[in-house]
Formats: structure tokens, sequence, C-alpha cells
């Protein structure tokens, strides 16, 4: 290929140059990690897959429904009791969900976190979608997205914010 | 003896193993040579642009991930800046500065995986592939440092961006800018002399420069054709007036030349972000911009350089919370219509090259 100008040197050293870079690499440290038996730590604001709720933050002003663009967030409320609606139903369907985390950004009180668990293989649709209940009962691993650390009982607002308010 | 033969058709794709994604390449064949080609595509349509039509405007930054998703912060940058030309609102200078920061991240990610890609298709099975992967995974750990995912990064917001950048972000971005040179080099010492390379990418594909205008092709397509045309530096968006660097072109614009603009780029991109590291203001990173946006009505658009070309994005309010009209100016496609020119005369083989020096995305071709 000498009229290529570049290989002129000697056909099959640019080829030779190639091998060698990859025998370089059977000396450098491995990249990859065996999955299943070994895990690479989750950066802090990692998005993961299952949405942390706060029932005891929740006002149920339903800012968060109403950010969701996939509407995968379902709250049904009855109330308004002092200074917070009832939450009568929370929903996440997750096989919808795209992790875009605004509902995280949205939530006035940090209510809602995303988390850091990213392993959420079902064998039926049903099963993604998370109830109240599930919700509530599940390990809470929040991730630091959007608010920087979950605090710890804080303080409710005087009074439930209105719709005109929140948005 | 002259033997009689008639054209027939051969149909690359939709599911092919050397084609990127869902596309179709109809090609009209005498023997092994293309006399006609035809691309076909619209099989990962999603009515992205119509779906836009029904989500308030912040709703509609996760979509623009979902589009050209090896460069997910760059569609933000393009979206959001013509909410923001719209709205009348300005980010605040560190968010600029960020923005840089993710677009150059986003270009070398998208780059590297051009690159390895073209490789690929060239026949170096993988193996290529997988030392651009290597680095590109190092950028895909920044970006899920800052904004919590690796591809759809959903990190810009009109007036800024979603939240600062972590501490650990600076001194990782600074061991990444010192080691990235040395890996581009390795790059280009697979290909640079590579006789097989040479052989099956020199001349092949020419795109000559005035077709390459008359198209509307831009990015490393353009570029490579040697037209010196980069929106960085003729309509400077964010903070690129305060950077140098150089917008490296082709001359024959040819597979090679393609190649080799891209390999540059990479080598300028680090010296961009080298630059806005050092110059990295503190402050407010996100201006206050109401939840639900409601900007008056009227039309802006707003481009970028993307690392596949001129990314526009042009939004028509009504003054309702939605946008009324939502048009992308999608710089895969664009370069796309350029491929019946390239492949017209050469083998199949050749056609497929061509094809992965165009270097597209279906999710953005589609959309």
């Amino acid at each position: 290929m000498a009229q290529n100008g570049e290989g002129s040197r000697g056909f099959g050293l640019g080829i030779l140059k190639g091998f060698a870079l990859t025998a370089v690499h059977l000396f450098r440290r491995r990249f990859t990690i065996l999955y299943p038996e070994k895990r690479l730590p989750v950066p802090r604001r990692i998005r993961g897959t299952e949405l942390v709720w706060y029932v005891d933050r929740c006002t149920g002003c339903a800012t968060c429904a109403k950010t969701c663009h996939q509407g995968v967030i379902k709250i049904v409320t009855s109330g308004p009791e002092g200074n917070r609606f009832h939450v009568d139903k929370f929903e996440v369907d997750t096989g919808y969900c795209i992790f875009c985390g605004l509902c995280v950004e949205a939530c006035p009180f940090d209510a809602i976190f995303m988390s850091t668990e990213y392993e959420r293989g079902k064998y039926r649709r049903e099963d993604l979608v998370m109830s109240k209940e599930m919700l509530m009962a599940a390990d809470k691993h929040p991730s630091a997205y959007y608010h920087p650390q979950p605090v710890p009982g804080v303080a409710l607002p005087e009074k439930v914010p209105s719709i005109e308010e929140t948005w | 003896m002259a033997i009689k033969t008639e054209p027939f058709v051969v149909n690359v794709g939709p599911q092919h193993p050397s084609t990127h994604g869902v596309f179709r390449m109809r090609m009209v064949m005498d023997g092994e040579t293309i006399v006609d080609m035809e691309p076909v595509f619209g099989y990962l349509h999603r009515g992205v642009e119509k779906i836009g039509e029904t989500r308030t405007y912040t709703g509609c930054i996760p979509l623009t991930d979902r589009m050209d998703y090896l460069s997910a912060p760059a569609n933000n940058l393009a979206y959001v800046m013509a909410v923001e030309k719209l709205a009348g609102v300005k980010a605040p200078e560190r968010a600029q500065y960020i923005r840089v920061i993710m677009g150059e991240l986003a270009r070398l990610a998208s780059h590297s995986m051009a690159v390895g890609s073209f490789l690929n298709d060239l026949g170096a099975m993988a193996t290529p592939l997988v030392y651009m992967w290597r680095e590109r995974e190092k950028i895909l750990d920044l970006l899920e440092m800052t904004c919590g995912q690796r591809l759809t990064s959903n990190y810009m917001r009109v007036g800024g961006v979603s939240q600062d950048l972590p501490e650990e972000f600076t001194p990782a971005v600074k061991k990444f800018v010192v080691e990235m040179p040395r890996f581009i080099d390795e790059y280009d010492q697979l290909i640079k002399d590579n006789e097989i390379v040479l052989a099956r990418t020199k001349g092949v594909g020419v795109l000559s420069k005035e077709m390459a205008v008359s198209i509307g092709a831009s990015g490393p397509v353009l570029r490579g054709s040697g037209v010196k045309w980069d929106i960085r530096k003729s309509d400077p968006y964010a903070v690129y007036d305060r950077m140098q660097f150089d917008i490296p072109t082709g001359t024959a614009g040819d597979c090679y030349d393609r190649y080799r603009v891209r390999v540059e780029e990479m080598r300028q991109s680090v010296r961009i972000l080298e630059q806005a590291l050092a110059q990295l203001p503190q402050g407010e990173v996100r201006a206050k911009v109401p939840q639900r946006l409601r900007p008056p009505a009227g039309a802006a658009y707003g481009h970028i350089e993307g690392p596949k070309g001129e990314l526009g994005f042009y939004v028509v309010s009504d003054g309702s919370v939605a946008p009324y009209r939502f048009h992308i100016r999608a710089p895969s496609l664009i370069n796309l219509s350029a491929l019946r020119e390239m492949v017209i005369g050469w083998k199949i083989a050749d056609a497929i090259v061509t094809f992965g020096s165009i270097d597209i995305c279906l999710g953005e071709v589609d959309r």
C-alpha cells in the first residue's frame, strides 16, 4: 500500500503495531469485574430503581404525581387533617417509570427519594407496581440525588400548600 | 460473449449484524457493485416531537435523553437553550461552564463509540470496540457521579443544571483529562498506519465539499469534506467563546478523513475540558425558574455543535405550559441522507464502512 503514503515504511508494520497494543493488554489490570460475585460501589447520586417514600414527611400534596409526565405515581388522599392530607393510596408503577428523578426534584418536603438499589427483576408485570404498604415496609436506601442528604424528622409546614403554590 | 445480467435488490437490514440499530439499506446491485441505494428508516419512531407537545417544558428534557443516547447531555443542552431563548432566562456562569464540561464529555463518549464501531464495521471484530468502551466507561462513570445515570442523564434544566457538581467530580475529571490523550494516541495507533484500514477507507465513500454543503451535512461529516464549520465557533453558545480550540478538517472527504476528524476532535475536547476546569467559577448553578414554566408566545431555535453535527431544537410556544410545536433538527438524519451519494459505485462491504463512518444514532434518526 505504498501509494497511501503513510504505510510506506514497510508493509505490515501498522498491523503489527495493532497486535502489539493487544499484547500489551495482556499485562494490564483487568477493567471488568465478575458481576454477581463482585459489585462496583454505586455513586451517591445514583437514580436507582426503587422509590423511597417517607410517609411521615409526606403531606399528600401530590406535587410528585403532577410532575410525573409518565403518569407513574397514583395518589389518592382524604382530609385534610391539620396541616396534611391523609394518603389513602400511593402507588408507583415502576414498570412505566423512566427514573428521570423529576418527582424527587419537585417534592417540597423531601418525602421521596431515588434509591441506590438497581436489581429489580420480576417475573410478572404486576409485581412492578409498588403499593403504599410495600413502599412503607421497604428497606430504605435513599440516594443523594437532588436532596443532598435525607433529613431525619424534618418539621412539617404550618399549612397545606395549595395547588397554585406547589406549582 | 456478453452475459446478459439485470440488477437485483438486496436489503441490508433492518435486522443485520453490520448495521447500527434498525436501519435498512435497499440496494440495487449490479453484480457486487451498488447501482442505487435507498435508505429506509423509521423503525424506531417513537413520536418524540408529538409526545413533547403534551408535556411540560421540563418534562420534555427526559425525552431528549432518549434521542441520541450516546451523548445525552448534549441533547439536553440544545433543548434547554431553545427554551431559555424562548423564556428569556439566562443560566448562571457556573452552569454555563458545567454545560461546556458535560458537552465535551458527551462528545468524547460519542466519538469513542463512533471510532470503535467504525472499526467493528471494518471487520475488526469487537476488540477495538472494547478498547474504546473502556475509556467511554470512565466518562459514563463521571456522568453517573454527577447526574445519577450513565446514559439518560437528564442533567440540564431551563436556567442552569439540575444540581451542582459533586466534590469528587473535579479530581476525577482532572485525572481523566491527564490520562485521556494517551488513550487517544493508542486508538490512533490502531488505525493510522494499519494497512488494512488504509486500504479499506482511503478514497472510499467520498463526499465532495459542494455535495456536503448542499445536503446540509454537519459535524465530522462536513468537516471531513474540508468545510471549516463548527457552531462552537460560528455561533458560540455557553462559554465556548472563552475557549481556545481548533477545528480539525479533512481534505478528501473519504471515510478515513471523517475518522481523522473525530480523533482530532477528541484531542480538542480534552483541551477544552482542561480550560473549562481551570476557569470554572463558584456560584449558583440554577436560575430561579418556575417549575411550571409558561414562556411567552413565540418561537425559538437553539442549536449546538453536537457530537454528530448541528443539533437544533425549534420550540414554538403559545403561552401555555406545554410546547405548541417541538421540532428537532437531528444531525444523524440529515447526515444519513448523504449516504446515497457516497455509496453508489462501491461494493456492499464499502457501503457498510461508509455507513459506519457517518456515525449515526438510530434513536436520533427516527426519534
